[in-house]
């Protein structure tokens, strides 16, 4: 499904992807892990189409098609979905108009009409249910006066309304409290299936207790230096990131 | 829990995404008369409206007033004065006839209004509005007149009042806005050719909208309409006013005067929806609207400006409350869009004189391209307008960087039991809020049609749900291509 190669981007002239390969095959969690500054949220950025970063080399095949090529909106129409590590503001837009609006796109380009209000609105509804969200969240404002976790949580409830086919989380546990962590790892558990395919960005290990990655990744200092199934993760809980990445160092010159 | 259902439903269906577009002209044999302005014109304007000589000499008053007046220029706009003689100041669409029903309309005319995706029909069948059509200078058609007269509410051009409510109209004409007022002032009385007249009796409330839809169609012409909205004691009335104009090269004068009475206990609720030709991306062509509206508020009563401004290539343009009477109550609600060219200098002055009067200003200024755009406001509080309450915003949100946004408020207090308060903000519409839309499928234009849209929200929620589509949908007419 999604397939990187020697992906080399940063911002300016500060390198911070410096040479990524991952594939992800339908019906896989994979997870990639890493201290602070090691490009994990640059690359999430890139692959959505952030243009803040320039992409210097290499590409993101997605089914075939490379997502460089494609606008932001573009590549959401594909199935490529980014759950923000810092949800934006929208003032004055109700979360329902937001839904509606990114749907009717979403539709527009796959040749449909608007979807009915009746429709959405239990669509909705069930989708909220899977979150535990409380009833008269649909017409708040877009992350207006949210907490970090009711953000956190309208991420994911977006995701389970658009239904795309490669999830990306970035840091999704962080802000979130334990209650909150469980709901909503188990609301991305129920969304999995054998057709989509999830990464989750993180830093600790916890997420990754209720969401179980079938690849875990190190990535360290803008390339991945170490890959592994889900043993990998409790590894690093356990010794921390400093046997692997001190390896990498020595092999890459810092 | 039914109820919340419902309100959420109300909230999806009012997000629309068909989009209309304005530039077209409808052919008609006009009854038009000569360029210029002199006495004569005047007389021959009053002349072919069958005046009485009351009307004629109050139009030759303002003649006179006006020629001893200056075109204001403490505006901050630019702009070419216009030359006053090279303008039309009558023109009639024909046939003159006057309609039964809707469906007498003129076949040309009906189609111009099909295209601006308002069918006049549908409109009465679906939203219970009652359309008094402006096309040009005389009232085409006018629909409900029947409804509305079993309660006692005149509503029709006015022209038609001068003739038939000759009383009424001698009565308020020019007492909100005296001839002399402004320059703009004393050319429209001195020389408008229709508008709307209103008068809703005493405790009655009007059961529709009333609404006018005004569009200029004759090349070259002036249009001066003058409206005339009465509201007895304790009535009620929500009057709608919206305009479109056809595509043109040279520039348009527009100067309407609109007064509004509000009697003891009356409310009246006034909303606009402007989206006049506001010249093309270089700045060539586009309307002048230049306009006066004001209302005096009585004991007890409420009015209220909702507008949306998008179009013409300058506004100047202050909707006005005097509050004199005691407790009575001023609102607007204020979104004014400029893009490429446009210049807008609008905003309020609010005038209190009655004892605990209050108003309310909320007003947002959308500046994109190379646009300027101006709130400048007054609030003033005289010194028996005790334990008065203002409460003024005045927010913009910049696009790019080549366009301008100013902000003149002037406050006056002349009491201390009064309390004014006054907050502004400026922004700027993020990259991370576009981003964040982009990733989840809604495109750049469609994007910041939304952000528009959620920050223009106090004051579209103001409008009554028809209009409040309608004006949506002119936002993102209006900002398309605004940000590249």
């Amino acid at each position: 499904m999604l397939k990187i190669n020697d992906l080399k981007a940063g911002i300016e002239d500060v390198e911070i992807l410096k040479g990524i390969n991952l594939s992800v095959n339908k019906g896989e969690v994979h997870a990639i892990m890493g201290p602070n500054g090691s490009g994990k949220s640059t690359l999430s950025a890139v692959i959505a189409g952030n243009e803040t970063y320039e992409v210097n080399s290499g590409s993101i095949l997605f089914d075939g098609e490379d997502l460089l090529d494609l606008d932001p909106d573009q590549r959401a129409h594909k199935g490529v979905f980014l759950s923000f590590q810092y949800p934006v503001e929208i003032p004055g837009i109700s979360v329902s108009n937001f839904i509606k609006a990114a749907i009717t796109e979403k539709r527009k380009v796959l040749g449909l009409g608007p979807i009915s209000a009746k429709e959405l609105l239990s669509s909705m509804k069930e989708k909220m249910e899977l979150l535990s969200m409380k009833k008269g969240y649909l017409s708040r404002n877009m992350n207006e006066g949210f907490s970090g976790g009711e953000k956190k949580r309208n991420e994911i409830f977006q995701m389970a309304m658009l239904e795309p086919k490669l999830a990306i989380l970035d840091e999704t546990d962080s802000g979130l409290d334990i209650d909150a962590l469980r709901i909503v790892a188990n609301g991305v558990n129920k969304l999995k299936s054998k057709e989509n395919a999830t990464i989750i960005i993180t830093h600790y290990q916890r997420l990754l207790d209720y969401i179980v990655p079938d690849f875990v990744h190190v990535l360290h200092n803008g390339r991945i230096i170490k890959s592994g199934g889900k043993e990998l993760a409790h590894e690093l809980e356990e010794k921390g990131y400093d046997w692997v990445t001190k390896e990498a160092d020595e092999k890459w010159g810092y | 829990m039914k109820k919340e259902e419902l309100s959420e439903d109300e909230l999806l269906d009012q997000v629309t995404s068909t989009e209309y577009k304005y530039g077209f002209t409808t052919k008609m044999d006009s009854d038009t008369i000569p360029k210029g302005l002199s006495e004569d014109v005047v007389r021959l304007i009053s002349k072919k409206k069958n005046e009485p000589e009351w009307m004629l000499k109050y139009r030759l008053e303002a003649y006179k007033i006006w020629l001893s007046m200056e075109e204001p220029d403490w505006a901050n706009v630019k702009y070419k004065k216009p030359n006053y003689q090279d303008i039309i100041y009558y023109s009639a669409p024909q046939p003159k006839k006057k309609l039964d029903s809707l469906d007498d309309l003129d076949p040309e005319l009906k189609k111009t209004f099909d295209k601006l995706g308002i069918s006049v029909n549908e409109q009465k069948r679906l939203s219970n509005v009652a359309v008094d059509i402006v096309m040009d200078s005389v009232s085409v058609a006018t629909s409900f007149k029947s409804t509305l007269a079993k309660l006692g509410i005149i509503f029709c051009s006015i022209s038609e009042a001068i003739q038939e409510h000759p009383e009424l109209v001698k009565r308020y004409l020019g007492t909100v806005v005296p001839s002399g007022d402004n320059f703009f002032s004393a050319l429209n009385a001195a020389v408008f050719s229709d508008g709307s007249f209103c008068y809703i009796p005493k405790g009655s409330k009007c059961p529709m909208e009333l609404s006018t839809y005004f569009r200029i169609n004759e090349a070259g012409t002036g249009q001066f309409e003058r409206t005339l909205l009465i509201a007895d004691e304790g009535s009620y009335v929500s009057y709608l006013e919206g305009c479109t104009a056809p595509q043109r090269d040279e520039n348009q004068l527009h100067a309407a005067v609109v007064e509004l009475i509000a009697l003891d206990n009356a409310e009246i609720k006034y909303s606009t929806v402007q989206n006049w030709y506001p010249g093309n991306k270089d700045g060539i062509g586009g309307v002048f609207n230049f306009v006066t509206k004001r209302g005096i508020c009585h004991k007890n009563s409420k009015i209220s400006w909702t507008q949306v401004e998008t179009g013409s290539a300058v506004t100047w343009k202050y909707p006005s409350c005097i509050l004199k009477g005691d407790n009575s109550v001023g609102e607007f609600f204020s979104v004014a869009v400029t893009n490429n060219f446009q210049q807008a200098d609008t905003g309020t002055k609010m005038i209190h004189l009655g004892k605990n009067s209050k108003s309310t200003i909320i007003a947002k200024g959308i500046c994109a391209g190379k646009s300027d755009g101006s709130y400048r406001g007054l609030v003033h509080i005289s010194k028996g307008a005790k334990n008065s309450r203002n409460f003024s915003q005045c927010d913009s949100l910049l696009m790019g960087d080549k366009c301008g946004s100013h902000t003149f408020p002037y406050i006056e207090v002349k009491n201390n039991s009064s309390q004014v308060e006054h907050e502004a903000t400026t922004s700027k519409i993020g990259e991370d809020q576009i981003f964040y839309c982009n990733q989840r499928g809604i495109g750049t234009e469609e994007a910041i049609a939304l952000i528009v849209n959620g920050y223009c929200k106090d004051v579209l929620n103001q409008l009554p749900m028809e209009f409040a589509v309608e004006a949506q949908k002119l936002l993102e007419i209006s900002l398309e291509g605004s940000v590249g």
